[in-house]
């Protein structure tokens, strides 16, 4: 750290033998020295230091939970080393239906679509290892390997529960949430941006509204949907009971519960996305537009040709910014469903908090960090296959 | 300034001829000058503001400042819990759910009140209910709470539907389901639209898992509060593989044919409105009911709905066996006309507790606070007001009609809705709730999530019943079960 230092009188204190020196130097001057040789410390300190307390400390803290058995009781905490336990209480144990699904007999279907699975990820790393997809190195290789292990796991929990007719687990739920949410999400707020980048009369007043949803809070989301969809009361319960579904009860079946959950999800997601996306296609250079107007390109070819392959990095990365945020879904289904029928559209994290709320820290740990460990794997797996890739080939 | 002190002076005189008479007890000069009694509890105005200004009233008497601080209730246990555990101490008094006091006292951290109980003729101990007294009150034979409101379930259902219908109020759970049967569909509010034989809060992750204890009850404890309805009380074997357990879970089941569609999706809180707007023909409920429904902003039921205590069974388990056996009068020494009632104390209600470490002075103003508020003068006030929630625990409550005419009840009204408070309180048969370490764990995750899956059709009856044993057994063995079961006894008042 001395490097960068100041040298007063030309030499550093310390360096020299003649401390008489040192000693003749002013006092405010040694002083604002030192400080000139901290300065990169010093300015560095209150972030590591914030850091440290509110993220690593956490982190460490949490992993260490989720190793062992906690207790409240008069005198304090009791706290016990259990090893993996709570891991395995998840994954093999007495919670497995409750974190993975219920396992019985894999149907026909399923084993047909694991054998799908296990073919399709065996081909792309034949494909890699081929050297067809870029050099072979071993970060990649591992990566590689870790990702397609994670995938084909998850496709067989798909497998045995949702296509063998049992139920889904709070991951597969959390999945369904994700991949399901995110994707409807992806394709309005692009549709949307398309359509509030085109020159129409009053855009500005379109773009403040559907911005307006992500400024609500979650909870204030849960409450007003749970209101909108309650058929027999609610402020449409006129409208439903005019289309005679005065009857249905959406919250009573698995599907529709899940499914309207989404749709609050996506009230309120669908406008971060289309503002992101509305910033990149204003971007996308018009002389090239206008050139293609002029070659007679139409509308679809100009999208696919000029505007995708300008957006497509801000796209992969938004999207990246709303998987995570997607897998951590909880004020939703605790507002609108409290996670029923059943468990049906429990979210991992609505998991965790339940655990925690049964002052049970350590299984509400232990599920932390397997959400940790899905959501990083999934993650940086696509940030390097699609992002990264997409990023090389088209910026 | 003169303006201001002669208010002053008027407001003290006017707080002081109050004092005098609300409370004959309280001494002449102050008796806790000085005092500073903090206390939490669940956010108000429900619980919380009658405590503030009950406080100002006992400072105005007594000298004692009562702060009282609030937080959302999902956290209060683990705030008190570390607060005292922990040597913070910085509160006093806890105003909880008496089920947590269990675990509090066992630690130490509760100031035995007895000696302040057997010298304090104001608190009018034995006009307090026998459950109240002997069971929410009480571990292991000391007083260590006061009771603030009375928390247990009661049927409700509306006069004028089953009259029209020419049908007895039910007295069991099978006439439950007839009478929600036989008149589900009907209009019952006159709006043209079909309405619901049964209303039930069965909304997973809410309320939901003290219905099927309710209706459990009465098919699994017969013999008094001592014998309770959650486990064996020498194996804490749980009590939940046998037939009347089974036979509970397809009662609850089938009132879900004459309920609203979303009734699965139901919280208190939604039922509440349902049944106000006169939709409902039966329901299951806490007192709550009687003050909403004579308050006419929100309720077309005035003096339409009767309370009654919970429908009961003829045939009880046999502890031995795990065989539904008929009443004798040996197996149901406390049926009438060969009906087993056990009224259930869902939650038990908010009760004061003081804190073991607190200064000896504070312990004595907080008590003296506790017993103002249990006292039959201020609380057979207060329980006829609806949004302080406090419900009825003593028996002066349900014999002396006036305060609740006072407060707005018809005559008729007041004497449908005491009724059944009547009956559940002098029950010696009433089902404690449960009361032991792991409380949040046994019911808000085992029994809750299990039932929520029972009731969506995710598993069957048998699976439900294995469910929820295992998951009880590992949370005993989790506790320690000799400890867990000498716990359990003592919440049930056995003393051996």
């Amino acid at each position: 750290m001395a490097t960068g230092g100041g040298t007063i009188g030309g030499r550093r204190p310390g360096e020299d033998p003649a401390a008489a020196v040192i000693a003749a130097t002013p006092r405010g001057a040694r002083l604002a020295e030192w400080f000139d040789r901290q300065a990169r410390t010093l300015f560095v300190m209150p972030a590591v230091v914030m850091i440290l307390i509110f993220s690593i400390f956490p982190l460490i803290a949490t992993f260490m939970l989720s190793l062992s058995r906690v207790r409240l009781r008069g005198g304090g905490y009791r706290i016990r080393y259990v090893g993996t336990q709570n891991y395995e209480k998840q994954i093999f144990g007495s919670e497995q239906w409750h974190f993975l699904g219920t396992f019985e007999e894999v149907s026909v279907l399923g084993w047909i679509v694991t054998a799908a699975a296990a073919a399709l990820l065996a081909w792309w790393l034949i494909r890699y290892f081929g050297g067809r997809s870029g050099p072979v190195s071993v970060v990649g290789t591992v990566g590689r390997l870790i990702t397609a292990s994670v995938l084909f796991g998850l496709a067989f929990m798909f497998a045995a529960t949702l296509f063998s007719g049992t139920r889904l687990g709070t991951l597969g739920v959390t999945l369904f949430y994700v991949v399901v949410g995110c994707g409807i999400q992806f394709l309005i707020g692009l549709g949307l941006a398309l359509l509030c980048s085109q020159p129409i009369r009053g855009r500005t007043f379109f773009r403040v509204v559907f911005f307006l949803p992500l400024m609500v809070t979650p909870i204030g989301i849960g409450f007003t949907f749970r209101m909108m969809a309650d058929t027999g009361k609610g402020p449409f319960a006129p409208l439903w009971q005019w289309f005679g579904l005065g009857d249905f009860a959406w919250a009573v079946n698995p599907w529709t519960a899940r499914a309207f959950i989404i749709v609050g999800d996506s009230w309120q997601w669908i406008p971060f996305i289309f503002v992101v996306l509305l910033a990149a296609l204003e971007n996308v250079p018009r002389d090239l537009v206008e050139a293609g107007h002029a070659d007679g390109a139409g509308s679809w070819q100009i999208f696919r040709e000029i505007a995708w392959p300008h957006i497509v990095p801000v796209a992969a990365t938004v999207m990246l910014i709303r998987v995570i945020e997607g897998f951590k879904l909880v004020d939703l289904p605790n507002m609108m469903t409290g996670g029923g029928p059943g468990i049906a559209t429990e979210s991992m994290t609505l998991h965790s908090f339940f655990a925690w709320r049964a002052l049970d820290p350590a299984q509400s740990a232990a599920i932390s960090y397997l959400l940790l460990f899905v959501t990083v794997v999934l993650c940086v797996s696509y940030f390097m296959l699609v992002v990264r890739k997409r990023a090389a080939v088209y910026g | 300034m003169t303006i201001k002190r002669s208010l002053a002076a008027a407001t003290f005189g006017a707080t002081a001829a109050l004092t005098a008479a609300f409370m004959p007890t309280a001494n002449a000069e102050m008796k806790h000058e000085g005092v500073t009694v903090n206390i939490l509890t669940r956010p108000g105005p429900v619980i919380a503001g009658r405590l503030e200004q009950r406080g100002e009233e006992f400072k105005a008497m007594t000298g004692a400042t009562i702060e009282v601080a609030t937080v959302p209730f999902a956290d209060l246990f683990q705030k008190l819990l570390t607060d005292w555990s922990t040597g913070t101490n910085s509160i006093d008094v806890g105003v909880f759910a008496s089920g947590w006091a269990v675990e509090l006292a066992d630690s130490d951290l509760l100031a035995d009140l007895s000696d302040f109980v057997a010298n304090d003729p104001g608190l009018m101990f034995d006009d307090i209910a026998p459950y109240f007294r002997e069971f929410n009150q009480k571990i292991d034979g000391k007083t260590y709470l006061i009771t603030v409101d009375g928390d247990f379930h009661m049927m409700y259902y509306r006069t004028d539907v089953l009259e029209k219908n020419g049908l007895e109020p039910p007295d069991t759970w099978d006439e439950y389901l007839e009478v929600a049967a036989a008149v589900h569909g009907q209009d019952m509010n006159g709006d043209g639209e079909a309405d619901y034989g049964s209303c039930l809060f069965k909304k997973r992750n809410a309320q939901s898992f003290w219905l099927i204890l309710s209706v459990a009850g009465a098919f699994l404890q017969s013999q008094g509060t001592g014998q309770g309805i959650f486990f064996d009380t020498e194996t804490m074997e749980p009590l939940v593989r046998n037939e009347g357990f089974k036979e509970a879970l397809r009662i609850l089941k089938e009132t879900g044919k004459y309920g609203p569609p979303d009734e699965l999706n139901l919280d208190v809180t939604d039922t509440r409105p349902i049944v106000l707007s006169g939709r409902c023909a039966l329901l299951l409920e806490w007192g709550d009911i009687g003050p909403l429904s004579i308050d006419l902003t929100q309720s077309k039921i005035d003096g339409l709905v009767a309370s009654r205590i919970l429908p009961g069974s003829r045939r009880v388990v046999d502890r031995a066996t795990g065989k539904l056996t008929d009443c004798t009068p040996e197996l149901c020494p406390h049926a009438t006309d060969g009906v087993n009632h056990t009224p259930f104390a869902a939650f038990g209600g908010w009760s004061g507790a003081v804190n073991a470490k607190a200064d000896p002075k504070v312990i004595a103003a907080a008590y003296d606070f506790l017993s103002y508020m249990n006292a039959p003068e201020q609380s057979n006030f207060d329980v006829t007001q609806g949004w302080t929630g406090y419900n009825p625990y003593r028996v002066s409550q349900f014999e002396n009609i006036q305060p609740w005419v006072d407060a707005g009840f018809s005559q008729e009204s007041a004497e449908n809705y005491l009724g059944a408070i009547g009956q559940s309180l002098n029950s010696p048969n009433m089902a404690s709730d449960l009361r032991i370490p792991g409380t949040q764990q046994y019911e808000g995750i085992c029994l809750d999530r299990e039932i929520a899956r029972f009731l969506a059709g995710e598993i069957t009856d048998e699976q439900t019943m294995d469910n929820i044993y295992e998951c009880w057994e590992e949370v005993t063995e989790d506790f320690g079960r000799e400890r867990q079961a000498a716990l359990y006894r003592a919440s049930l008042g056995i003393t051996n």
